[in-house]
């Protein structure tokens, strides 16, 4: 409780209104909380609890390099073919959880949402956390398994990898606030999203090579298949953790011939699509806020 | 005794709330009814507030008062932001909180523990803030030896204690507490009331919603009277009671 000294400076503030994603960094503590709950409902009564997020990337990529490295022999072209897919896969897995999750975490919470005000997008934000703590022990699977393939990536790499990070990270928050809001409306948005994220892991060259779709499509296709920011962040994925593994770039050879042509340049776009992706889910979010108690 | 003071806290300016009746989430329902031209139907609204202003000062106690369907809670959800009005502007000044409804931002798999935090911080609190008051709401609420033990295995009355507990150590500048009192057993009740009388003496705004006239007389000073979304009384308490009643 203020002064009434204090008090009187404030202004007259109308209630319900937040600067949304702006003001999440003052409610930090609770977002923590948020995460912290988010888990602990998630590994109820489960023995095995946070490992889950080791074991079923792990049975993934057994069957995927069986079918495909092995049985479809796409190990033979392409080197080091496990770290390839599974830094497309751990990609992948990032953005289908964030999301999946943003998606329902409206709906999930709503018995906060109809009783409570708190900047909603608290909620999706969340879920993004609790998404990357789901897919740190990923990466470092990946990290363990390309440096037994000779992985020596240098200042270039990394920054490729932190930048396929940021453009799903950036681009699952922005879909799943447009597709979290409108979840609340109607709840086929939930199996809208089931249905992209199906489709994510083979429309971006996740398991095959981006040479083959270069190949059989007409041009304008092609240009629409990079300007996917999935597509631009599995290239970056590749080229932070696959191209610098032994073997795979040729001696004597420049690793941007692995890569498609002008991939920087994809990449930033990339990176441009998911950042106005966030802020017309923002946006769309706020549009629908108002409407989020009464409808839940 | 009155400690209220000039300084508008709450402004409500000629709110109307407007409710659709239309309960289906389903995209495949909506477009059959519109395809049918009965999409009017299921566009069907009723006026939950209709063009209710009031002004409370600082230090008020207020208590809302209406029958079953009078728009009393909607206020409360204006009031607090989980809903925004139709028409007409509200001003708050300060932090608004308070119990809208009983362990809401309760989750039954933490420990009593993770609850006070959560809940406390959903209801604005620091998490300094809530280090210090920890024991405080833990000895209100009488259940240490089941902090530790998640709120699942709470029994009603424990659960009620604790949220109570918290949200009354929350320090809002504006306490809302709706029909919260009913609940609990005598003793606890008591204390309830007694804490709240307690906020009020030291300033603390208040605005409760209750159907228990005879509590709302002892906690609060002021009485507006809701009918059917629209405002018929506003005073002293007694005479808002005298009103619903059907007295005068």
């Amino acid at each position: 409780m203020l002064p009434s000294s204090e008090l009187a400076d404030e202004p007259l503030k109308q209630p319900g209104r937040s600067a949304g994603l702006l003001e999440i960094p003052r409610w930090r503590f609770l977002l923590s909380l948020l995460v912290r709950k988010e888990l602990r409902v998630r590994y109820r009564g489960s023995a095995l609890g946070l490992l889950w997020s080791y074991v079923k990337p792990a049975v993934q990529i057994i069957v995927f390099y069986l079918a495909l490295g092995k049985f479809l022999r796409l190990e033979d072209s392409i080197h080091n073919y496990v770290i390839y897919m599974f830094s497309g896969i751990v990609m992948v897995n990032f953005f289908n959880e964030i999301f999946g999750n943003t998606t329902k975490s409206i709906v999930w919470n709503a018995d906060l949402v109809k009783k409570i005000y708190l900047p909603r997008e608290l909620f999706p934000v969340a879920s993004v956390w609790v998404a990357f703590i789901h897919f740190v022990p990923q990466l470092l699977v990946l990290i363990v398994g390309a440096l037994f393939l000779g992985w020596r990536p240098g200042p270039l790499n990394l920054l490729a990898g932190l930048g396929a990070i940021t453009i799903i990270g950036l681009l699952a928050l922005g879909l799943g606030l447009i597709f979290g809001s409108l979840n609340v409306l109607f709840r086929d948005a939930e199996n809208f999203v089931d249905l992209i994220v199906m489709v994510a892991t083979w429309m971006s060259p996740v398991l095959y090579t981006w040479q083959k779709v270069h190949d059989v499509v007409p041009g304008w296709l092609w240009t629409v298949y990079q300007l996917n920011p999935l597509t631009a962040a599995v290239e970056l994925a590749h080229y932070a953790f696959w191209v610098p593994t032994r073997g795979v770039v040729p001696d004597g050879a420049n690793a941007a011939t692995l890569m498609p042509p002008h991939w920087i340049w994809w990449g930033a776009t990339g990176l441009a699509i998911a950042m106005v992706v966030v802020v017309i889910g923002q946006l769309v979010f706020r549009s629908f806020e108002s409407r989020f108690a009464q409808e839940l | 005794m009155s400690t209220a003071t000039d300084l508008t806290v709450v402004d409500v300016e000629h709110v109307d709330k407007r409710f659709t009746l239309r309960h289906s989430h389903s995209l495949k329902e909506w477009a059959m009814w519109t395809v049918r031209g009965r999409k009017g139907e299921l566009a069907e609204t009723f006026l939950a507030l209709d063009d209710v202003s009031m002004q409370i000062r600082r230090g008020e106690s207020v208590g809302l008062l209406g029958f079953n369907g009078s728009g009393k809670s909607t206020m409360l959800k204006l009031l607090s932001g989980v809903m925004l009005p139709d028409s007409g502007t509200i001003g708050i000044r300060g932090r608004i909180a308070g119990l809208i409804e009983v362990g809401a931002g309760f989750h039954p798999d933490l420990t009593g523990r993770e609850n006070v935090y959560l809940n406390g911080s959903i209801l604005g609190m620091s998490e300094k803030e809530i280090d210090a008051k920890f024991d405080q709401i833990v000895a209100f609420s009488e259940i240490e030896k089941f902090i530790d033990t998640e709120v699942k295995f709470y029994s009603s009355g424990m659960f009620l204690r604790l949220a109570f507990a918290v949200a009354a150590h929350s320090e809002p500048d504006i306490f809302l507490i709706d029909e919260i009192l009913a609940v609990g057993d005598e003793p606890f009740q008591r204390k309830c009331i007694e804490r709240v009388q307690e906020l009020r003496a030291q300033g603390q705004t208040l605005v409760v919603v209750t159907h228990d006239l005879d509590m709302v007389q002892r906690v609060c000073q002021r009485g507006v009277v809701l009918n059917k979304g629209h405002k018929e009384f506003d005073g002293d308490i007694v005479g808002a009671v005298a009103h619903l009643r059907g007295e005068r």
